[in-house]
């Protein structure tokens, strides 16, 4: 039910965001979702591809530091009040959002964010008896 | 095994007498044929026959790296060129470069010191020895070779660079013992890892690094990566080159070969000895020289001595510190003294690893920034900015509390930073430029 997500460290520079793409789209690994967090001298990119464990060993191979983290992918509600509920849910059980991002593909009804908890075991835990759903990697991938 | 016994475990009372013979010449050899000692010695009244033993040594003037400048090419020789039969110098990237030559009995006490030097570190005649310390100009390449010829090893000169090849032939030829930089150990070992060669399964057992400050932590690093005993190598050119000092197993001081190279410590300000065991800067006097002698050379190392007799090696040769770092590489800023080498310990402490890292100093209108650039790891990267940001500023907080400055830190990608083949980088100071 997790989903991988790749987190790579890139000096702020000029060019340095376009070589990671670069690297990626050689080995024709497709970037499905991303978020990019940044400080006045490095960033953190973090992306959700359709082949993690083949695109972590890319990086690694072209000097980068890249690591894999579990996430979890979960359906809002596409309405008023959507993403409040999924918070709700998680914020009764004590579970911390570390962050969270929109996902590119788009179900009929609901948005897909991706999730970082603090403690993905408890996340999970916490939808198990509630409406929510999350997406496996392999329906991920899947979306247009 | 000890390469000279006699010497080597000598009483303290044995050493002085030859180190007094070898000083009474020494003051009358360089007041007959090296005219800036002539008339150094005049101007401070001493008379040759002033000096009756190593004790009176403390009368002499001292020589500094700038007296070599001014007397370049070759006015510092004691002895006509004709028989000077090699000749190193610096790379001289400030000025006139240092020039050191050597007879043939001084290319026979090179020889000597460094079969010492090589066995000190646990090396044995039949041993094989990679030699990737740089063959040229630069005395390293060349001092290690002298050395195991005399003690009878097999000498493989790689010289630096072409590192695959280095790592081939570890494997190949199966050396006991690798002689090189610290830094460059580091570098080879990442090569190997993206080789995909397990270093650890390799013959060597001993490596001889030196020729630039490497601190305990660092020594640490080595041998786990290396899983071999990273043994402390230390000497300069002006002297000798290698060979002036050397780690035994006890790794707990540098046995420096005292009936030739004659250790003094010295508070660097007012130039007076400090106590045993005292932090100063080292002076040497080359006892036994023939082509390039020098009285009290003050080398900018700061160490400390001890000269209790080992008990792990049994040689009585007094022990010099692992060096703390240089005058001259001491950097001030704001005021405070900051040496390169507790930068690095820090790092090591914070990223459980060999950090890369360079300090960059530069002064924004009358204020001097230090900024400490240090490469990232798997180990500490975290997909969270916030635990990014703690370790940034743990950095910060440890050389505040550790050094009393307030340094910027910047975290910059792998590999980012140059590898050297020789020598670190690890200063880049903008002030005066």
């Amino acid at each position: 039910m997790k989903v991988k997500q790749i987190s790579i460290f890139i000096e702020n520079k000029i060019g340095r965001l376009a070589e990671v793409t670069k690297v990626l789209s050689d080995v024709l690994v497709n970037i499905r979702a991303l978020s990019l967090a940044d400080t006045k001298d490095f960033g953190i990119l973090r992306l959700i591809v359709d082949e993690p464990d083949k695109a972590q060993a890319t990086l690694k191979n072209n000097g980068y530091t890249a690591r894999e983290t579990e996430v979890l992918a979960v359906e809002v509600p596409d309405r008023p009040g959507g993403l409040f509920e999924v918070l709700n849910t998680f914020e009764e059980n004590k579970v911390n959002v570390e962050y969270m991002y929109a996902f590119a593909g788009k179900l009929e009804q609901s948005a897909i964010m991706i999730f970082r908890f603090d403690d993905v075991e408890n996340a999970l835990s916490s939808i198990k008896n509630t409406s929510l759903k999350i997406l496996t990697h392999e329906e991920l991938v899947k979306l247009v | 095994m000890i390469f000279n016994p006699e010497i080597e475990t000598a009483g303290k009372d044995k050493l002085k007498e030859i180190q007094s013979n070898y000083l009474i010449k020494l003051v009358e050899r360089l007041n007959d044929n090296v005219e800036f000692y002539n008339k150094k010695f005049k101007e401070a009244s001493i008379k040759p026959s002033d000096i009756k033993s190593i004790d009176d040594i403390t009368k002499l003037p001292f020589t500094q790296k700038e007296d070599l400048r001014q007397n370049y090419p070759f006015k510092m020789f004691a002895k006509p060129l004709n028989e000077v039969l090699e000749i190193h110098a610096s790379s001289g990237t400030t000025g006139n470069p240092t020039v050191v030559g050597y007879t043939q009995n001084d290319i026979k006490l090179w020889g000597t010191v460094m079969a010492r030097t090589i066995a000190v570190a646990g090396g044995n005649p039949g041993d094989i020895i990679q030699n990737a310390y740089g063959y040229g100009l630069f005395t390293g390449g060349l001092g290690v070779h002298y050395g195991s010829l005399e003690l009878k090893c097999s000498i493989v000169p790689t010289s630096s660079g072409v590192t695959k090849r280095q790592i081939k032939l570890l494997g190949d030829f199966g050396a006991r013992i690798l002689t090189c930089t610290p830094s460059y150990a580091l570098y080879m070992a990442e090569v190997a890892q993206e080789m995909g060669v397990d270093i650890k399964a390799l013959p060597l057992e001993i490596g001889i690094f030196g020729a630039e400050p490497w601190t305990a932590n660092l020594r640490n690093e080595i041998e786990k990566v290396w899983g071999i005993d990273a043994m402390d190598i230390y000497g300069l050119s002006e002297i000798i080159g290698p060979g002036v000092a050397q780690e035994c197993k006890a790794k707990n001081g540098l046995h420096i070969f005292s009936d030739v190279f004659y250790p003094e410590i010295i508070n660097p300000e007012t130039l007076e000895p400090v106590a045993e065991g005292q932090d100063g800067e080292l002076v040497i006097t080359t006892l036994t020289k023939e082509a390039f002698p020098l009285i009290r050379y003050r080398t900018k190392d700061i160490t400390s001595i001890n000269y209790e007799k080992c008990e792990v090696c049994g040689r009585t040769l007094p022990r010099i510190s692992k060096l703390k770092g240089r005058t001259d590489d001491m950097l001030i800023i704001r005021g405070v003294n900051v040496y390169p080498s507790q930068i690095e310990e820090i790092l090591l402490r914070i990223e459980e690893t060999e950090p890369h890292y360079q300090l960059v100093v530069e002064r924004s209108g009358t204020l001097d920034q230090l900024e400490v650039q240090v490469e990232i790891n798997d180990k500490v990267f975290s997909d969270e900015i916030k635990k990014m940001e703690i370790l940034e500023q743990k950095i910060v907080k440890e050389i505040e509390s550790n050094i009393g400055l307030l340094a910027g830190v910047k975290l910059v990608e792998p590999k980012s930073i140059e590898r050297s083949m020789g020598k670190a980088v690890r200063v880049i100071d903008k002030r005066n430029s």
